[in-house]
């Protein structure tokens, strides 16, 4: 069992930096999510950890111990591919045995093995299979019978679910989050699904542009988050954003409407121009309400109602998600309040959280 | 086909058929002779329709004195030969390809592109425009009339290792990492996965490369000199100018049927791999 | 054109290329550049030393009659071949692929040419022209020609030609074949549902659309024609009558090792390996535009 450690890791092309300066730490046991829009490095991050990628500068270490020179077979790792990456002329059980024959186990321990882990996955009856005899569900199975097997220090998922149809892919997500803590090994999971990342995750990290946003659990993500990045990204559906601006403590929209401010810290200077973020949930119906909406489109989702619409008196795109059912015709104007711990005010430079 | 015509079907048959005919008539013709005595064989019209003394000239050829008035080695000797290069032709150059294919796509190192642009440069370099100086390597490094010297000079081939590194480079990458991550070696990777993986493209090359060894005619015709060295396809050029003197058409035809079966069996034998292996190692 | 993960720098790669570039540069490169080199040299009548001449073998390939007859020669003679091969493959194919069911029996009726050596090629159609004992003779006397490729040069040639393009309409075939059977069933559908009849299908979608076949393998047959139709010219007319059937790869045989002319013989391999180069480029080209390497 291991905790892993990344202290200052980059990652070059040439003369392209794609990581920089990631870092981290994960304790034994823990279930960690990097996640990011497409191109953001966290695959190159989880590869780097695996021994697929060299590391540029800095360091990763697994269970205390310095791995950036080792192989990948020497880490103590095992990892599950997006296509799975089962050898295709191989049966079930020869794919899920050659690493550990490699590994010259005997006969017998690898049997025990390759059946206690086709037992845990329910594939006992797939084993003398090749893989093209397999659904997609199955062979998702067998690439993580293979990685069990090995008995690792860590399991790396790289994006594991996103060759499934969605109803699969809700259903096996299930089973890998109860796999991990039944097996309790330490797991970085790979995804751009931000729902898949939230449900798996102790805790997330979030990556874009290379950078590392946010390293969290899921509510601190949600409740408080770093950026205007992560509160966009987690949560659906999105955030809304609003210019905003801080005078004499208050709160004021563009539009000249002034909300109940958050608690600011106080070198906040006067005037200064904010970015303020609030979710569509967080938007009561409240007809005394201070926030308008200029209603133009309704999405009825029956557990809640979307009203898509425009900031009245102004062109700022703004959703609210109202619970149950709600009438509201286009072109209608409807009025919301939001509690002021509910807001979220950000530096419209930098877009990072101006500390509330 | 679109829509039922039965006359165009009618029509479409009966193209086909003459093209068959007229494909295969050689060939007929040829079965025809080796049919038939040597007497026969010398009245005109020739005979269009088998005869019946196949075996007799089938064990003439091949264990008998073949033609007369020619010194050659005798037939069957000839088919070992020819089996021989062939097999050594297509042998090493898929064993040479397999390892070279490999290496250039699986490893990064000094010189790789030097590499493949040498082997690149091969494909421009037919034997035919380059026979004498060919030979007198061959010669000077004393393999004139081995098996060697027939088989090597043609075994480096830009055509075979291309094909490799084609389907190599449509082998996911996960197998090389989830093999690393295995702990399985360079070779062992080759071995264990690589190899089984291109088990059809590799025996589709055979078919196409056994041929081509089969086949081939100036490069032994020029490096044997020695008769004992003769391949069959070489012998029925000699056949042809003795047959000025001593027409015995039906030992030429059957040796030239003998020669011409083996590549034959192998084309129809695997024809779904020979049609596959011809349209992508062109292509 | 690589993998995104290597093996770990090591001697590995050089020990496995090392048997091809050797091969390669003892057998290909080196008497490639010796070639290149006696291109440049002339021998003494006695054959004891030798002279550089710089580009002299060359410029008495120019001023020689007979070189550039062959090179006509040459070029007409593979133009021919191509076009009949191709033709008759065309028309094969195009009737093949309109057959639901036994087109496979078609198509394995129709490869065996394939496996013929051209040498043994030439012999079957020597056999059957012989001009005493062949079958067609025999019946072209019916119709007053008097058939003797011994003696009548283009006769000789139209051996030759009807030879090597005998042996290659089984590879055109194929390539044709293949080439129409991954046109889409709907493209077709669809010009049938125009009005198009199977002729005007044939012409207006099913030509245009295999094109890029159709260059490919001229490119592929001229090659062919240029070299591998030595057995067949050796075997059939030894170039002759007279030179009438003489191509450029047979005159390099003939003046290296039966003329002994070392300079003249190596000026005309450059000569080839210009045209060979120049057609592999050509090829190449094509290549990449279709396959991404």
């Amino acid at each position: 069992m291991a905790e892993i450690k990344l202290t200052d890791l980059t990652k070059s092309y040439g003369p392209t930096e794609v990581l920089h300066h990631v870092e981290g730490e994960i304790s034994d046991g823990e279930f960690i999510v990097i996640v990011g829009p497409s191109g953001c490095g966290k695959s190159t991050l989880l590869r780097m950890v695996a021994g697929l990628e060299t590391v540029t500068s800095g360091e990763i270490a697994i269970a205390g111990r310095r791995v950036n020179e080792l192989e990948p077979s020497a880490r103590d790792i095992a990892m599950v591919f997006q296509n799975y990456a089962l050898y295709p002329h191989m049966s079930v059980r020869e794919n899920m045995a050659y690493g550990l024959k490699i590994r010259k186990l005997s006969k017998a321990e690898i049997n025990r093995r390759v059946e206690e882990a086709a037992d845990i996955l329910e594939i006992r009856q797939y084993l003398d299979r090749k893989p093209r005899q397999l659904s997609g569900g199955q062979r998702q199975r067998v690439a993580m019978g293979r990685a069990i097997v090995r008995d690792p220090q860590v399991f790396l998922f790289d994006e594991p679910l996103s060759n499934l149809d969605a109803k699969l892919r809700v259903q096996m997500r299930l089973e890998i989050r109860k796999l991990q803590q039944r097996l309790g090994v330490t797991s970085i999971y790979v995804t751009h699904d931000q729902v898949e990342a939230m449900t798996l995750g102790d805790r997330l990290m979030v990556l874009n542009g290379g950078y590392v946003e946010q390293f969290g659990t899921p509510i601190e993500l949600y409740d408080r988050p770093a950026s205007v990045f992560v509160a966009g990204f987690i949560g659906s559906p999105a955030m809304n954003f609003l210019p905003a601006s801080i005078e004499a403590e208050a709160l004021i929209l563009s539009t000249g409407v002034q909300l109940a401010a958050p608690q600011v810290s106080a070198d906040l200077a006067q005037n200064s121009a904010v970015l303020l973020g609030v979710r569509p949930e967080h938007l009561v119906p409240d007809e005394i309400g201070p926030i308008v909406i200029d209603v133009d489109m309704v999405e009825q989702l029956g557990a809640n109602t979307l009203l898509h619409g425009k900031l009245s008196g102004s062109q700022h795109e703004i959703v609210a998600s109202v619970p149950g059912h709600v009438a509201a015709e286009p072109g209608s104007k409807h009025s919301f309040s939001a509690a002021p711990e509910l807001l979220h005010l950000f530096d419209p430079k930098t877009e990072k959280r101006l500390e509330t | 086909m679109v829509e039922r015509r039965p006359l165009t079907s009618l029509l479409t048959h009966f193209v086909l058929v003459l093209g068959v005919i007229a494909i295969a008539l050689p060939i007929w013709i040829t079965f025809v002779a080796a049919t038939h005595d040597q007497f026969r064989m010398n009245q005109v019209p020739l005979p269009l329709w088998p005869g019946t003394h196949l075996w007799d000239n089938l064990n003439q050829t091949l264990f008998g004195a073949g033609l007369s008035g020619t010194e050659g080695a005798p037939v069957w000797l000839m088919l070992l030969n020819s089996l021989a290069m062939a097999m050594m032709i297509s042998l090493g150059k898929i064993a040479i390809s397999l390892l070279s294919a490999f290496a250039i796509v699986y490893f990064r190192f000094p010189f790789r592109m030097t590499c493949f642009w040498m082997i690149f440069i091969t494909l421009m370099l037919p034997v035919e425009v380059r026979i004498l100086p060919t030979f007198e390597v061959v010669a000077n490094l004393g393999m004139l009339n081995s098996y060697w010297g027939l088989s090597i000079p043609l075994i480096a081939s830009a055509t075979a290792t291309f094909m490799f590194r084609q389907v190599f480079l449509t082998v996911p990458d996960e197998m090389l990492e989830s093999a690393r991550i295995d702990g399985a070696g360079p070779m062992r990777f080759f071995f264990d996965i690589l190899l089984p993986l291109s088990r059809t493209n590799i025996a589709a090359l055979f078919v196409i490369l056994f041929i081509f060894g089969w086949n081939q005619y100036l490069w032994p015709l020029l490096i044997t000199t020695d008769t004992s060295m003769t391949t069959i396809v070489m012998s029925i050029k000699q056949m042809l100018e003795a047959a000025e003197q001593s027409p015995q058409w039906n030992i030429i035809m059957t040796t030239a049927l003998l020669a011409m079966i083996p590549p034959i069996f192998v084309v129809i034998s695997m024809q779904k791999l020979f049609v596959q292996g011809l349209t992508e190692t062109d292509k | 054109m690589l993998k995104r993960v290597h093996f770990p720098s090591s001697p590995l790669p050089y020990l496995l290329v090392a048997p091809q570039l050797a091969i390669t540069l003892v057998f290909f490169i080196w008497p490639a550049s010796q070639a290149m080199y006696q291109s440049f040299l002339i021998e003494d009548a006695f054959g004891l030393g030798s002279e550089f001449v710089w580009f002299e073998n060359f410029q008495v390939l120019w001023g020689d009659q007979h070189y550039l007859d062959a090179f006509w020669r040459t070029g007409i003679f593979s133009l021919l071949v191509a076009a009949l091969s191709m033709g008759v493959a065309l028309i094969l194919a195009g009737f093949a692929q309109r057959v639901v069911r036994g087109a496979m029996v078609y198509r394995t009726l129709l490869i065996w040419p394939y496996a013929v050596a051209p040498v043994l090629a030439g012999a079957l159609w020597v056999f059957m022209f012989n001009p005493t004992l062949g079958i067609f003779p025999y019946f072209l006397d019916f119709v007053g020609i008097d058939w003797n490729h011994y003696l009548n040069g283009n006769q000789a040639m139209a051996l030759v030609i009807l030879a090597a393009a005998w042996k290659q309409v089984a590879y055109n075939f194929l390539f044709y074949l293949a080439a129409m059977q991954s046109i889409p069933n709907s493209v077709i559908e669809a010009a049938a549902i125009d009005g198009a009849g199977p002729g005007r299908r044939f012409f207006s979608i099913i030509l245009p659309l295999i094109s890029p076949t159709t260059f490919f393998l001229l490119v592929i047959n001229m090659v062919y024609a240029f070299f591998e139709t030595f057995g067949i010219i050796h075997a059939v007319t030894q170039g002759g009558p007279g030179t009438s059937t003489t191509i450029l790869v047979y005159k390099v045989f003939n003046d290296g090792f039966v003329g002994l002319d070392l300079g003249g013989s190596a000026a005309q391999s450059v000569i080839l390996m210009v045209l060979v180069i120049a057609m592999t480029v050509v090829q190449f080209r094509y290549v990449e535009r279709k396959v991404e390497y």
